[in-house]
């Protein structure tokens, strides 16, 4: 195996081998970081989550880099709260049981766009007597906007943007853009604002608290997509589901060619006949086609999918190509050699037979990986993905049942799209040097 | 010369064992044919690449199987390894039919049988080195412990003179000479303590020193070990350094079986003369003497003529007699065989 090991060390003459080593090894790196920070139960949990898992996010925001080469700046999106600390809250003592609250939280608004939406979510412990919140916004330029007075109840969500009440009192056709901007320019006001939301409760032992969110315009490090859903979840498991299914598929697939091959052309006979013939047909019948119709039908499970793809992966045009090859080893004198002192039809199909084609077989699974990644986005693209993985063809599912190219969203398409891309192309620059090493004579070409 | 002497000493170790001698192989009316098929299930025929072949050897003997390419002396040799499957006719190895072998019988029996091959470049495997190459038949053979195999593998380098062995155990075949490499594949051949060794042209592709060094480690190797050998060839030039007897073959039989120096001696079969006439030894007057060659090429091993095979290259062939019936072995002297009408004696038509 030096001839091996010697081949191996000529990729580092390869710079394009090279990038593509480093591709793949993020890649793997990235996987094992999902894996391990979001676990695969999470994972699972997160990705069909609904709203009340993401109502922090805002929809269709995109990454927050983006205001790095926007000379507009969008609004990021914040979630602050008094039960973790985020926002400071204190309590004094009042008449007959009651308690005041004060809830405040100072943030920065320098941004040219204003958020999609300001929530508050209240939640309160009594018994009978319900407590009661008013919530004031101070500007920048220190004028107290009085925003709402309510009652509330275990439970309650005030949404600015749909306080009736409120674009009355602000005289403006939306709630948002009025509160941030200076009323005699109508501009957007930069500054430190202030919400400060005072309460009180009316019975001993009640309690309250609340949760500040601002929907921004754009959100994280990769956006989020029309159900509030981070998109780094996916674009991060994607990269593993994407890796195993194409390795997987690409080395079953060309391990189990070969070895079919081999015991084909070693038994000859009916076998051989019967595998050739099988080629035939399977060459024939349309592959995709057949693998929608087991996703429509049948399930599409991503090991159902992968099973299907390596059982119609193996009897194609490779399957021929190995036999031509294994028919002329089969002939050589080392088997006769290897008969003649007794070795086993197993021993001589798995000693002799298959290591002579490991040259030739690295750079084919290498290649063969890319085409199979595709494969698995493209089934989830046209709406066969498994139903429960999050994967990067169900990114580009969603972004393109949502209209995400009519819209604008561009980047819902274009980050598991570059992540396709370079994982492909990182296979493909690798998979062509290997060919280059191993089959001496394309060096020439 | 330098073989003559060898020769002497070669004979006088073959009569010396020739006293106790018992039968170690012996080949019985052996028929191997090949099937030809077209089209599915008809049948064309099929090649008769050995059509009745007789003979038996001694344990000890070394014998020469000489005759053209395509002569079936492969397809011979290939059925003594084992390989192939007798269509018709027996082998007989140390009392026991190979047909009536059951399979771990017939794997012990390959065990015994040592077999050299013919192209050094093609026999050794690319992707194993010398170790892994000799430890294979040990593997099989089911030699378990590691160190034991290891040892026998010092053994049997040292034997057929590759050493140092250390130098040689991690080398791939690439990396080693023509030499070394039949060295290898003879050490190969032994490493199983066979009681008979084929050897198939084991000097072709060599050069005139490294050939001669080869014949003596074989000979030496048959002498220490009492090996029966086979030695197959298109050439008559080694025949002698090595044989006892030799038998030649054509077109799938055995047409002469005699003793080495009878036969280089006087010929019997016009087969074995034009042979015999052909063979290159360096000889001055070889420039001068014009050499009768048969006219023709051998047979078609599918339909073989009438009678006699080589009647139709036959000078002497007598008509009415060689081109209708097939001749059987004569024995116009004690030990010297020939299957031709031209030595038929009266009480055996």
């Amino acid at each position: 195996m030096n001839n091996l090991k010697a081949s191996f060390q000529k990729l580092l003459m390869y710079p394009s081998a090279m990038m593509g080593i480093a591709a793949i090894l993020a890649l793997v790196v990235v996987s094992i970081y999902a894996m391990i920070t979001i676990p695969y139960p999470e994972a699972i949990r997160l990705w069909r989550g609904g709203e009340d898992v993401w109502y922090r996010n805002p929809k269709f925001a995109p990454p927050a880099w983006i205001n790095l080469f926007s000379s507009k700046k969008y609004s990021e999106s914040f979630a602050v709260g008094t039960a973790d600390g985020g926002m400071t809250k204190t309590a004094a003592p009042g008449k007959n049981d009651s308690t005041n609250y004060e809830m405040v939280h100072e943030f920065d608004f320098n941004y040219d766009v204003y958020p999609q939406d300001m929530i508050l979510y209240f939640t309160s412990t009594f018994k009978k007597k319900q407590p009661f919140a008013s919530i004031e916004l101070v500007t920048p330029d220190d004028r107290t906007i009085r925003i709402a007075n309510f009652v509330i109840g275990n439970k309650f969500t005030y949404r600015f943007s749909q306080d009736e009440k409120l674009r009355a009192k602000l005289r403006a056709d939306e709630n948002i853009p009025a509160l941030f901007s200076d009323p005699e320019t109508g501009n957007v006001l930069k500054g430190t604002y202030r919400l400060i939301i005072t309460g009180t409760t009316f019975e001993p032992g009640s309690d309250m608290d609340v949760e500040f969110v601002s929907h921004g315009q754009v959100f994280g490090l990769a956006g989020t997509d029309h159900a509030r859903r981070d998109l780094t979840l996916p674009l991060l498991w994607g990269a593993p589901v994407a890796l195993a299914f194409g390795l997987m598929v690409a080395i079953g697939t060309t391990v189990l060619t070969m070895v079919i091959a081999a015991v084909g052309t070693w038994y000859s006979g009916w076998l051989d006949e019967l595998i050739q013939r099988i080629t035939e047909v399977n060459l024939v019948l349309p592959f995709f086609a057949l693998l929608i119709m087991i996703g429509t039908f049948y399930s599409r499970s991503i090991w159902v999918i992968l099973t299907a793809t390596i059982l119609l992966s193996i009897f194609t045009g490779a399957i021929l190509g190995y036999r031509a090859i294994f028919l002329q080893v089969k002939e050589s004198m080392y088997i006769e050699a290897a008969k003649a002192y007794g070795a086993s039809n197993r021993r001589i199909i798995f000693v002799y037979l298959i290591p002579r084609m490991i040259p030739l077989l690295i750079p084919s699974l290498v290649q063969a990986v890319p085409a199979f990644v595709f494969l698995e986005a493209s089934l989830a693209v046209i709406g066969l993905g498994d139903p429960i993985l999050p994967t990067w063809g169900k990114i580009i599912q969603d972004a393109q049942s949502n209209g995400a190219l009519f819209k604008g969203y561009y980047y819902w398409v274009l980050e598991p799209a570059a992540l396709l891309m370079v994982t492909g192309l990182a296979f493909a620059v690798l998979g062509f040097a290997l060919d280059r090493i191993f089959n001496p004579r394309l060096r020439e070409v | 010369m330098i073989h003559t002497t060898e020769i002497k000493e070669a004979m006088k170790m073959s009569s010396k064992i020739q006293g106790q001698r018992e039968t170690l192989l012996s080949v019985h009316d052996l028929h191997v044919w090949y099937e030809l098929r077209r089209f599915g299930f008809s049948r064309m025929g099929y090649v008769k690449a050995v059509d009745g072949v007789s003979f038996e050897m001694a344990q000890g003997e070394s014998v020469a199987v000489v005759g053209e390419s395509g002569c079936g002396k492969s397809s011979l040799m290939k059925t003594i390894l084992g390989i192939n499957i007798p269509t018709r006719g027996e082998l007989i190895f140390e009392g026991r039919s190979l047909v009536d072998l059951t399979d771990e019988e017939l794997r012990n029996y390959r065990f015994e049988i040592g077999y050299v091959q013919q192209d050094p470049y093609a026999a050794l495997p690319p992707f194993m080195n010398v170790q892994q190459i000799l430890e294979e038949p040990l593997i099989i053979s089911g030699v378990k412990d590691r160190e034991k195999r290891l040892e026998r593998i010092r053994r049997t380098m040292t034997e057929v003179k590759l050493h140092p062995v250390e130098d040689f155990l991690h080398k791939f075949p690439h990396m080693l000479s023509g030499g070394q490499r039949r060295r290898v594949v003879i050490a190969r051949a032994m490493i199983l303590e066979p009681k008979m060794l084929v050897a198939d042209e084991p000097v072709s592709m060599l050069d005139a020193s490294v050939r001669v060094e080869i014949l003596k480690l074989l000979r030496a190797l048959q002498e220490k070990h009492r090996l029966s050998v086979i030695y197959i060839t298109h050439d008559l030039s080694t025949v002698k350094y090595f044989s006892e007897r030799i038998f030649v073959m054509y077109a799938g039989s055995l047409v002469e079986k005699a003793e080495t120096r009878r036969l280089l001696d006087i010929p019997l079969h016009p087969y074995t003369a034009a042979l015999l006439a052909a063979t290159s030894d360096p000889d001055a007057e070889n420039s001068i003497t014009y050499k009768e060659v048969p006219p023709g090429e051998p047979p078609s091993l599918v339909n073989p003529p009438k009678g006699c095979r080589f009647h139709p290259r036959c000078a002497r062939a007598i008509a009415g007699l060689c081109d209708e019936k097939e001749p059987v072995d004569f024995e116009p002297e004690p030990g010297h065989f020939v299957a031709c009408w031209l030595y038929k004696t009266e009480n055996s038509t």
